[in-house]
């Protein structure tokens, strides 16, 4: 009798496959990728000015003691649209917000400017994801909380909402 | 009695056309490397290679040797100039794993997570033949 039990085993083991697959196929295809440097320093790059009003980007310049918000963006991204209102309220605040401008041309921005505003002290332009890649950041928009010796301290990816605001805040006060 | 066919039709030819891709790309040309290969054959194949085994990151599913979306073009790009440059294959894969987890190599590394992946094959050949050996002995006896 025993002997007949263990020939099962076989089938169980299809069985919980099967049951594997059917679970894998129906969990949702959009997955998050977070990168891997939250408290490493943001990697080496120099990025120049990605429209002539505003210096460009450094990884030196994040280092100079104070914390900073860096959102990685673009004119042809609907979602950095949505999120324009809290940068520039985050920048209201005081708070030091900068972006990266991912394969942007200078008059595409200066439309996008016009229309949802400009929160950034400095722009750099990211012309071939270079510096996107080297951050681990996988999309746009994304943002980044960098504290005053230019570690990560926090990545939010998505456009920003109204419900993601004092998760910012909270981390650019410690990052102080 | 066709018409109200062709319009509809018609519409669904327009959307199609009209549609655009869920994932926004920029305005911008490819970037440098991301469809043309690089001269040296040898070192072409290197980056075929290891792009062959690179997930792209917003098509999730293809690799970005095979993906036409923009982010495989700049990882494609990125991947050639840094062979290019002389970089070992392995090192860019691990730069790329350092900022977007294992997740991003097809090439499995063995952890504490991949065990059973690597154990799998042994434990069913092992557990074949033991079933296998029980089916040989009762055969003798009968």
């Amino acid at each position: 009798m025993r002997k007949h039990l263990i020939l099962w085993v076989p089938f169980a083991g299809l069985a919980i496959l099967v049951a594997m697959f059917k679970i894998s196929l129906n969990s949702p295809r959009t997955k998050e990728i977070p990168t891997g440097l939250i408290g490493q320093a943001v990697p080496e790059f120099t990025l120049a000015p990605a429209i002539a009003e505003r210096p460009g980007l450094s990884a030196a310049s994040l280092r100079g003691g104070r914390p900073h918000i860096v959102n990685v963006f673009a004119s042809w991204c609907l979602p950095c649209q949505v999120e324009a209102p809290q940068l520039e309220a985050l920048s209201r605040r005081g708070m030091n917000v900068v972006g990266i401008a991912i394969r942007d041309r200078p008059e595409d921005l200066a439309r996008f400017f016009a229309n949802f505003g400009n929160p950034f002290s400095a722009i750099g332009a990211d012309v071939d994801r270079s510096v996107q890649m080297n951050m681990g950041s996988a999309g746009v928009p994304e943002t980044f909380v960098v504290d005053g010796r230019g570690v990560i301290r926090l990545q939010h990816i998505g456009a920003i909402t109204e419900a993601d605001m004092p998760k910012l805040v909270a981390a650019y006060e410690a990052a102080r | 009695m066709t018409r109200p066919h062709v319009t509809k039709r018609l519409a669904t030819a327009f959307f199609l056309l009209a549609a655009t891709p869920a994932f926004a790309d920029s305005l911008l040309p490819p970037a440098p490397y991301a469809n043309v290969q690089l001269r040296d054959p040898a070192l072409e194949r290197r980056a075929k290679a290891l792009m062959e085994t690179l997930r792209c990151l917003v098509c999730q599913g293809e690799s970005i040797a095979d993906s036409p979306s923009e982010l495989a073009g700049d990882m494609r790009s990125m991947v050639r100039q840094r062979i290019l440059a002389g970089e070992d294959p392995e090192a860019i894969r691990a730069w790329l794993i350092a900022r977007y987890g294992q997740w991003v190599s097809y090439q499995p590394v063995l952890d504490g997570m991949t065990w059973p992946l690597f154990a799998a094959p042994l434990v069913l050949l092992l557990g074949g033949l033991w079933l296998a050996r029980g089916r040989f002995r009762r055969r003798r006896k009968s």
